[in-house]
């Protein structure tokens, strides 16, 4: 069975494209800079919850962004998502920007949120030990930096372009206009003083990192758990910042044992 | 036609190995590394020289812009440039092209520096309003990509409303919020400066340019030949905007070079133009496409032509280029004797229908010496032959009204040029 792909417009006007599956209490997916994908990782969730996977508000019609200045109204953009789409007290897994996003709507509507996974996630900025300069890195240096092994499968995947001219120009605008959508939040530093927030957040949260991750390093996994009470941190080898798709494995098992089977 | 003579403003002695060690001319080259103040003093001296000595030829305007942390050009503030300018010279427009309207906050500093230049020189100066380089805006100075336009809207519309609405008044934007605007002075142009875009290719600046009446300049370093496309698609939305076709409403930045034959030109200016292409122009890709820089709109328009939509990416890393190549072949570069000169010069405005030539006449490494050289020989022996052009059918309604047609020197105080090389 495939994703459905369901189309909707909020309260506010403005739209959400999301990928649903699978059946049981919900699930949500923030992914990163990179975009919206459905990943194994997804389908094994989806055996025992209902995945839901939005696309980056603002990827599709940047107008959209005009109505999104801030992290705020982002959190406020899903909070509206959630409640066109019915769903209460969701299980939220943010991966990198995602799970700034997580976070920060985590730390707003405390109670709402049933359980918080933290993947590799932006938001926090350490000046000893900077989140890497990911914009101002050149295309060919960016494989490296985000995963452990920068010939592997996994980089074979997400870097992918199409050899059709036609479907190649329409990859180019989406991981471009994707990249923008997201920089729309925290460009030039991810940094909008998440860390004074993080103590509202009362969900029981997992922070999970790829050990490998040289873009957001692991240190930011510790800044994490320090900052959210009672917060489980759990290290995946051989990966990099995507290790849900480095050490698909792994990461599926870590993720069910907290989220529960 | 209009003549300006335009200064970038770059470094002039860049390493020989500068493009093999460092990744970028742009954003990051070390400024400990490679940019020693006391060279810089000199050559800002002979940047003002070199723009006094234009003035003093003929030529209709003179001009800079603004640029950051770079050693390509770094004029920085280029409104200190156009007081400098106001007060040296006397007929000349001066051609502000211009201030990159998004790093200003609140923008209405460039509406006071502008009036400010603009009741100095008597009424001579044209604003122009860059969006800015993605390099400058979103690199050094750190704007969110996807919000440069619209602070650029905005600011544009603060300034034009600071220089025409009875003051005091508010204004409420979403990037500025200002109580009483109220600027001292206004401009001495009513009802305000010429206002001349300038761009690299965007399709929205060309509309903005039609729907608003003023100029664009295209600025690239990669010839007419390149640049026909984009011209062409520029003179298209004008049309459907319903405005006629006056060839001042556009403007095209060249590289020119002049010697007293082609063989003199190629053997004076080679060198240099090696130098620009190969080491001012080496800017990295990662700080000329900027993600959510230009709209969705430019991007597919870009994609579909395949290249990256920058005059900076597209022109660079060029590898002993020969002058065959740039001047005959891609026609980058107009270089050659006076008389091949002026008739490229009449082709390119003929081709692009351009009526403002922003003319780069120094380069990179040219030293002082040459490049008064090249201004002279184009002064004296180009000029006389291509400012009436365009001039028998059309009037400019966009040149500022403080300027004068400055006279060509006489040909009785024509010293004998110095030869050079």
């Amino acid at each position: 069975m495939t994703a459905e792909t369901l189309d909707l417009t909020l309260p506010s006007g403005l739209t959400a494209n999301v990928l649903k599956k699978g059946r049981g209490a919900p699930l949500v997916f923030l992914h990163s800079h990179l975009g919206r994908a459905w990943d194994d990782v997804l389908d094994a969730l989806a055996e025992r919850f209902t995945v839901y996977a939005p696309r980056h508000p603002g990827s599709e019609n940047e107008a959209e962004l005009m109505q999104l200045d801030a992290f705020s109204d982002l959190v406020l953009y899903y909070d509206d998502l959630f409640g066109a789409l019915g769903i209460e007290q969701p299980v939220l897994v943010g991966h990198s920007f995602g799970g700034a996003v997580a976070a920060e709507y985590a730390a707003t509507f405390n109670t709402k949120v049933r359980k918080l996974v933290l993947i590799d996630s932006l938001g926090l900025w350490i000046d000893a030990m900077p989140v890497a300069d990911i914009n101002g890195m050149a295309d060919r240096k960016i494989p490296a930096l985000l995963l452990a092994d920068a010939s592997g499968a996994a980089a074979a995947s997400l870097f992918a372009m199409p050899s059709d001219p036609v479907a190649m120009a329409k990859t180019i605008v989406t991981r471009v206009s994707t990249r923008a959508a997201v920089s729309h939040f925290i460009w030039p530093i991810p940094d909008r003083d998440l860390r004074r927030r993080l103590y509202r957040i009362s969900a029981p949260t997992l922070v999970l990192w790829g050990r490998e991750d040289r873009y957001v390093p692991l240190v930011y996994a510790e800044e994490f758990a320090r900052g959210i009470a009672g917060a489980t941190r759990r290290v995946i080898d051989g990966a990099g910042h995507f290790p849900h798709l480095e050490q698909a494995a792994a990461t599926t098992q870590a993720l069910l044992e907290f989220v529960g089977r | 036609m209009k003549f300006i003579w335009f200064h970038m403003q770059g470094y002039r002695e860049l390493p020989k190995d500068f493009e093999d060690r460092y990744e970028s001319v742009w954003v990051t080259p070390p400024t400990d590394e490679l940019c020693d103040p006391k060279k810089v003093g000199q050559y800002l001296n002979w940047n003002l020289d070199e723009l006094d000595y234009a003035a003093s030829l003929g030529y209709d305007g003179v001009g800079t812009n603004e640029h950051h942390q770079n050693g390509y050009g770094f004029p920085v503030s280029p409104s200190q440039t156009g007081y400098y300018l106001a007060k040296s010279t006397k007929d000349q427009a001066i051609v502000i092209l211009g201030n990159t309207l998004p790093l200003y906050n609140p923008p209405i500093r460039v509406a006071e520096e502008i009036a400010y230049i603009d009741c100095l020189s008597g009424g001579r100066v044209v604003s122009g309003m860059p969006v800015g380089s993605p390099m400058d805006v979103a690199h050094c100075y750190g704007i969110t990509p996807t919000q440069t336009r619209p602070r650029y809207y905005e600011a544009h519309d603060l300034i034009k409303q600071a220089w025409t609405r009875e003051g005091p008044f508010h204004f409420n934007g979403k990037y500025t919020k200002l109580r009483n605007v109220n600027v001292w002075p206004k401009p001495i142009q009513k009802p305000h400066p010429p206002i001349w875009l300038a761009g690299g290719g965007s399709v929205e600046t060309w509309d903005f340019a039609a729907e608003q009446d003023y100029t664009y300049s295209y600025l690239s370093f990669g010839g007419r030949a390149a640049a026909k496309p984009l011209m062409d698609g520029f003179w298209e939305t004008v049309d459907k905007n319903g405005k006629d076709t006056n060839p001042y409403r556009a403007g095209f930045a060249q590289i020119v070079f002049v010697g007293e034959t082609d063989a003199e030109a190629e053997r004076l200016y080679l060198q240099h133009a090696r130098y620009f292409y190969k080491k001012s122009l080496h800017v990295a890709q990662q700080f000329a496409a900027v993600p959510g820089y230009v709209t969705q709109r430019t991007l597919k328009a870009a994609v579909k032509r395949g290249d990256g939509s920058n005059p900076f990416a597209s022109a660079a890393g060029i590898d002993n280029v020969s002058w065959k190549h740039l001047v005959d072949e891609s026609k980058k570069v107009i270089g050659g004797s006076p008389a091949t000169v002026v008739d490229q010069i009449k082709d390119l405005a003929k081709d692009l229908r351009v009526g403002n030539i922003i003319l780069l006449l120094q380069l990179g490494s040219m030293d002082h010496e040459l490049t008064k050289y090249n201004t002279r020989l184009f002064a004296e022996k180009v000029l006389p032959h291509v400012r009436d052009v365009w001039d028998d059918e059309w009037q400019h309604h966009w040149w500022p009204t403080g300027a004068k047609r400055p006279a060509l020197p006489a040909s009785a105080d024509r010293v004998q040029l110095r030869k050079i090389g």
